[in-house]
């Protein structure tokens, strides 16, 4: 069976970094496979026929064939028992998809427009990423704040909707480190193509130390965690806090409350509104003396609560 | 022009359904089936370059990833229109009230269809759900997708409810056709048309008729609620008030499933006429086609859960879908057999019509197989809602049914016109059309293997080379419609006379003049023998 991965699901596919995923994979390679018989017989005898039985004369006489059971009979049970395996093979595969198994790591991810939140059981909260250790059961309990969403990720080969008002789950192991695509999958509005989270797989030790470090991090007051965000998400490579240095962007400097000179010739004061709207929103109001278009949007990549802290952050660099 | 300009003796070969009545009034209050089948022709082609335009506009966004021309809101506009115009005004309504309309009742030597008025009556209900629809464009937009899943289709602040009133109405022409339609082929089967001498044509355009009466009304009722919903704030689907989203979700597809087959059923019954036509030979099987319209037509009304595989039904629920749909397979699988079995030992010309056929046959077979990838339930998992279903249905809707209407259009422009369009130019069309479309939608199946979502305004790097072959190939597809309309203007403008029975075809409708006068036929029919007796 192996040659046959190679030859087809894995060519098109995303990398398979569960079993199942691989499971998945035989599966559609034996479609792909029967599939492409069906498609020889099927095309390739209508180009046959076609070239063969061409039309000499109008007048040539066609055969005069109306039915033939035994060959009927040939091809509506040949391919009914090609589906009825096929039938089988994916149910066998689904229904390990839906046994949950104990003991599992359980997530708790709900979907909002236009994001994925990750709440673990210790109380730490991501936006647009899920991290979970490699070789470990885990279930993601889905919920929805607003619209449906649809949780996907395609090296896993798992999807399930995320309905506001109940629950509903999906469980994955991940046999392969690395960073994979979560994809919304369900239309939810305007930026639904870019309601993209990171799946993150790690080994068992950087988990725990990430999740204790978080887990600290979810305890910290509020401007200091504002602090450490600033240099997780890079805000730091490009503004300065401690002084008035320019980087590449303007310094934050004791810019809260103060008055900014906008490339548009208006000001505006430096209130926290303005602050949200500068790092959802980057290219609204460019400060003068400063390029558009260089500071990447953080729509999405940030939850209330972590802009609430970096705003904070900012607030006390004064 | 009233009707007292009546006149004209029918014997004469020179007066016809077209040049008896004259003026606009005369179209407008016809109720010729003929006429009424010609004015469905006009609107859902004029719908169809709509939604054709939006189509190119799509594809034209996503040459590149990034934002190239719109917005992600004029984007999810653009690709909510594109879905509505094409499903609700152009692919349902498309070959039943077009063909159907026209050939149903001179295929069975009828004079007309059972309910003239009724008939006139749809088109202009038909019309007035395509205005309100066209409406919304100028009031407020639509952003839901075709499908108007609750909750979003609740909480969006556009023009939703008015386009659901649109689908609601215009599916309520779907039913009056649909009613005709089976009280015709019954009572006004010519003397010796026994239901088993009646054209596939027939049979396919019956079975639609079934779906049509039965399917819609569910969707017409699951529409009115949503209005509802949306205007007094009744909680049926909106979670906050108690109500169950996925609950529409079952209302939705239990009439867009049969609906599946209310598009594709008509355009296997014209591509069973074209195959036996150009072949010279009778049709292989034709018990087992027409029962497999019946089968396909019964089968699909317990399917719809496989549109819902991920939306948290049950594992047992997924299950007996997943079967329930393989079930679906055979008879499709058996009509496959039979048309290519009837190219067997033909006598097989290839002219345009017979082209598009076989492009049908070619498209069909793709987009069947991709529908068994599609109903296994653990590669549906992966598969749901990215690029491989978009590609799946545009070859079993556009390879299928579009491809079936152009045939069927060239096949009997002949009778509805008297005129022969150019044949070169007719033959060019379906290269581009083929060629175009399979540029377009055969890259869309590795995208969807890739994992790229549908209804994506934006994408991530690695889909883009897919994607902009993708979009190329929807400008052949352009070039190749806008062919057609250029052939079948100039045909109507200067073509050369065409003669009653230019494919020297069996079946009645050929066996009148071209075109045929106001009452079909000159002398009754007396039907002796089956529709395809090629000796």
């Amino acid at each position: 069976m192996f040659w046959m991965q190679y030859a087809f699901a894995s060519k098109f596919m995303p990398t398979a970094a569960t079993d199942q995923a691989s499971q998945v994979n035989n599966l559609y390679s034996f479609l792909l496979i029967s599939s492409f018989i069906a498609c020889v017989i099927l095309i390739g005898g209508m180009i046959y026929f076609a070239y063969k039985y061409k039309r000499q004369s109008l007048t040539a006489k066609s055969a005069y064939i109306t039915h033939n059971t035994f060959l009927e009979f040939l091809w509506s049970f040949i391919p009914l028992v090609i589906f009825l395996v096929v039938f089988g093979w994916g149910w066998h595969i689904y229904h390990q998809m839906r046994q949950f198994p104990k003991d599992a790591l359980e997530v708790h991810v709900t979907g909002k427009q236009w994001a994925w939140e990750a709440t673990y059981k210790s109380g730490v909260r991501t936006a647009n990423l899920v991290k979970v250790p490699i070789d470990t059961d885990v279930k993601i309990i889905l919920a929805s704040n607003d619209v449906i969403h649809s949780f996907y990720v395609p090296s896993f080969r798992i999807k399930q909707d995320a309905v506001p008002g109940r629950y509903t789950a999906v469980w994955f192991n991940a046999n392969k480190l690395g960073d994979f695509h979560i994809f919304c999958t369900e239309y939810c509005g305007t930026q639904h193509s870019g309601m993209i989270g990171k799946l993150q797989v790690v080994s068992r030790e950087e988990y725990d130390k990430w999740l204790e470090e978080e887990a600290k991090f979810s305890t910290l007051p509020i401007a200091q965690k504002g602090e450490k965000l600033f240099q997780i998400k890079a805000c730091s490579g490009c503004h300065s806090v401690a002084d008035a240095s320019v980087k590449v962007g303007p310094s934050l400097f004791k810019k809260f409350g103060a008055k900014e000179e906008l490339t548009s010739g208006d000001s505006t004061g430096v209130d926290e509104n303005y602050l949200r709207e500068s790092i959802l929103n980057p290219n609204a109001k460019i400060v003068k003396g400063f390029a558009s278009g260089v500071m990447p949007s953080f729509q999405g990549q940030l939850s209330e609560d972590e802009l609430s802290a970096i705003i904070e952050y900012i607030k006390s660099a004064k | 022009m009233s009707a007292s300009t009546h006149t004209a003796s029918h014997t004469s070969g020179e007066v016809n359904y077209i040049n008896e009545f004259k003026g606009l009034k005369s179209w407008f209050t016809s109720l010729d089936h003929k006429r009424i089948g010609l004015l469905y022709m006009i609107s859902v082609l004029f719908f169809f370059l709509v939604g054709g335009l939006f189509a190119l506009l799509i594809r034209l966004e996503l040459f590149k990833p990034g934002a190239q021309y719109l917005t992600p809101d004029q984007y999810n506009q653009v690709m909510t229109y594109h879905g509505a115009i094409m499903v609700f005004m152009v692919i349902v309504p498309g070959i039943p009230a077009i063909l159907g309309n026209f050939f149903l009742p001179l295929q069975i030597g009828a004079k007309d269809v059972a309910f003239p008025r009724l008939n006139l009556t749809s088109w202009y209900v038909f019309m007035l759900g395509a205005i309100i629809a066209i409406c919304t464009l100028f009031l407020g937009k639509i952003d839901t997708g075709w499908t108007f899943y609750t909750p979003y289709s609740i909480k969006t602040g556009t023009a939703a409810t008015m386009m659901v009133v649109a689908a609601f109405v215009m599916g309520m022409s779907s039913i009056l056709t649909g009613l005709n339609f089976i009280v015709t082929v019954h009572k006004l089967r010519a003397p010796g048309m026994t239901m088993f001498r009646i054209p596939l044509f027939i049979w396919a355009i019956y079975s639609t008729a079934v779906l049509q009466i039965l399917a819609t009304p569910v969707l017409g009722i699951t529409l009115l609620l949503l209005a509802m919903e949306r205007t007094f704030g009744v909680g049926i689907f909106d979670p906050n008030l108690g109500g169950d989203p996925v609950l529409f979700q079952h209302f939705f597809w239990f009439y867009s499933h049969p609906a599946v087959y209310i598009m594709i059923l008509p355009a296997m019954g014209v591509v069973s006429e074209l195959i036996a036509a150009f072949s010279r030979k009778t049709i292989f099987g034709y018990t087992a086609i027409a029962f497999s319209s019946i089968g396909i037509a019964a089968v699909s009304f317990f399917v719809w859960g496989h549109h819902m595989f991920v939306s948290g039904q049950s594992e047992v629920a997924g299950i007996v879908f997943s079967f329930l749909t393989m079930l679906v397979g055979v008879p499709t699988a058996i009509k496959m057999f039979n048309w290519l079995s009837t190219l067997y030992r033909g006598n097989i010309s290839f002219e345009s019509p017979m082209l598009f056929a076989l492009g049908f046959l070619f498209l069909f077979a793709i987009g069947g197989v991709t529908g068994i990838m599609l109903a296994t339930i653990a590669t549906d998992v992966h598969f749901h809602d990215t690029y491989f279903v978009v590609a799946h249905f545009h070859y079993v809707m556009v390879g299928g049914t579009l491809m079936a209407l152009m045939g069927g259009l060239y096949y009997w422009f002949p009778k509805m016109f008297g005129k022969m369009y150019n044949e070169t130019l007719a033959r060019l069309t379906f290269v581009l059309i083929f060629i175009g479309f399979n540029v377009t939608f055969f890259p869309q199946f590795i995208l969807g293997a890739m994992g790229m979502p549908r209804r994506y305004f934006d994408y991530i790097p690695a889909y883009q080379s897919l994607n902009s072959i993708s979009t190329i190939g929807s400008w052949l597809i352009g070039c190749g419609f806008l062919l057609s309309l250029y052939v079948i203007v100039t045909a109507l403008r200067s073509g050369e006379k065409a003669s009653d029975n230019p494919w020297g075809a069996k079946t009645l409708e050929w066996q009148t003049s071209s075109p045929p006068p106001h009452t079909n036929f000159h002398v009754e029919p007396v039907v002796t023998a089956g529709p395809y007796e090629y000796k």
